[in-house]
């Protein structure tokens, strides 16, 4: 299989999946309790501090994500075992990184989607005042890398099980954990000689680095490297057919 | 037909799988023919469902080997699925998608070239008689439909073996005589496995039957041989899974 095919392969899944996002409400749910929530938590705060900054909304979108990330990715491999349709998907000639990316990647772009509706948020606030755009940036890259790693774990876990509601916890936990072990509240209750490890593992320290608007290699590796971990982990238990 | 001239396109050596200590296939060994229509028969439980999930690559075998067309179903797994079409038993679908948006999807990922796809997908909605559902989501169709557009998944690309589960379960008789006709016309020029537990069907559309028990084949033949052998079929399937 030459390289074009091989990507051809995955954008046609990845269209059918993203098609149905779309073809069912849990498109239109996720995309309108994430713009409310967003714009009410942003705009609660942004008249009383009564500066021009999005600081404040890159502060809680990790939160947000926590919830919505799971809910996205629930039903990528659960439904296509309860529903049996993995044995038609799986008896394709694809491989199993193709059928792995294609979920992972429509997913990503559902994701991104959603964020480039929020940018409501930057432009009203540059509109009301003089906005630095680094940290807009910054905050905006940032979610993207956080919300794939999140994408990653949630459609892993949805790997491991038939039920959507189980991958939906699961994946809420286990995204809540890869993110709070790097939180400053568990940091300053951690022994001293943790703290590093657990700074460098933690989702949410790297997020915050890079919502600040510093763009370090060192950040985007990690995410990179979290992501394929999970996209790897998740073709091993595709290939396993270990669901039985 | 010269035999000489059969081109073995399914060859399954010392098949076994294991689920745990439970054997399902015991060192299963037959070939299939170009232009043949086996059907396999078995109570069940016997071994026919998983036989079929590890030729179409779906499940991995615990030992022995399956050639496809001299190809080899793990080390060669995307071009032996790739002449293989499947029908699993449960017809599993993408229930929220309509009738013709699947099937365009399946054409594509079957990886048919752009300007074949509406020609191939008018045929298959033709064959498979599903012009009026064509706009219907699939969640909505009625067993019968949805076991033809089953059908229509499975030979969108022209598979050279067909592989279809207890394909006419559920269905009305006028739908049974259909797709009975579908898998005669298909087997002139290639080749189908199908499993059933309607006796009728086998004498009325396959050339050869294999009988298996316990993940055993305990019985082989042409429909013809067996009714001569134990009077009928409904004896040779007695007799042979006791």
């Amino acid at each position: 299989m030459n390289k074009l095919q091989y990507l051809k392969i995955i954008y046609i899944l990845f269209k059918k999946e993203l098609m149905s996002y779309f073809n069912s409400p849990i498109a239109y749910v996720f995309i309108g309790v994430f713009l409310i929530v967003g714009n009410w938590l942003f705009f609660n705060t942004f008249f009383l501090v009564g500066q021009a900054s999005v600081r404040n909304y890159f502060s809680f979108l990790p939160w947000i994500f926590l919830f919505l990330a799971p809910a996205l990715t629930m039903r990528l491999w659960a439904e296509e075992k309860k529903s049996g349709t993995i044995e038609f998907l799986l008896t394709l000639p694809i491989t199993d990184w193709q059928a792995v990316l294609a979920k992972f990647l429509s997913a990503l772009a559902f994701l991104t989607f959603s964020l480039l509706l929020s940018l409501s948020i930057p432009f009203s606030a540059a509109w009301l005042g003089n906005l630095d755009l680094g940290p807009v940036v910054g905050g905006y890259l940032g979610a993207l890398f956080l919300g794939g790693s999140y994408l990653a774990l949630g459609l892993f876990i949805s790997s491991l099980t038939k039920n959507q509601i189980i991958a939906f916890i699961l994946g809420l936990v286990a995204c809540f954990s890869a993110f709070i072990i790097g939180a400053d509240f568990v940091l300053a209750n951690s022994p001293a000689i943790f703290v590093p490890i657990m700074k460098f593992l933690g989702l949410g320290s790297h997020f915050n680095n890079i919502a600040k608007g510093v763009l370090d290699s060192k950040d985007i590796i990690y995410y990179l490297s979290f992501i394929f971990l999970f996209l790897w982990l998740n073709v091993r238990v595709i290939e396993r057919r270990a669901w039985k | 037909m010269l035999k000489g001239a059969k081109l073995t396109m399914i060859e399954i050596k010392n098949l076994t799988k294991k689920f745990g200590q439970n054997l399902v296939l015991d060192n299963l060994s037959f070939s299939v023919a170009k232009g043949e229509i086996l059907g396999f028969l078995g109570p069940n439980g016997a071994g026919k469902t998983t036989t079929m999930k590890i030729i179409t690559s779906f499940w991995p075998a615990t030992s022995g080997s399956i050639l496809i067309n001299g190809l080899d179903t793990v080390g060669n797994s995307l071009a032996t699925r790739s002449k293989i079409g499947y029908l699993p038993e449960t017809v599993p679908l993408y229930d929220d998608m309509r009738v013709f948006e699947y099937l365009k999807f399946v054409a594509q990922i079957r990886g048919l070239a752009e300007g074949k796809i509406k020609p191939r997908l008018k045929q298959v909605v033709a064959t498979c008689g599903l012009t009026k559902v064509l706009r219907r989501p699939i969640d909505e169709l009625s067993k019968g439909f949805r076991q033809r557009v089953g059908l229509a998944q499975a030979i969108m690309h022209e598979p050279d073996i067909l592989i279809l589960d207890e394909p006419t379960t559920g269905l009305d008789p006028n739908q049974i005589m259909e797709i009975r006709d579908l898998i005669k016309t298909i087997g002139r020029e290639k080749t189908v496995i199908f499993s059933t537990h309607i006796l009728s069907e086998v004498s009325a559309t396959c050339n050869r039957v294999i009988i298996i028990n316990n993940g055993k084949i305990v019985g082989q033949g042409s429909p013809a041989e067996l009714i001569g052998k134990y009077g009928n079929l409904e004896q040779a399937f007695r007799e042979l899974t006791k």
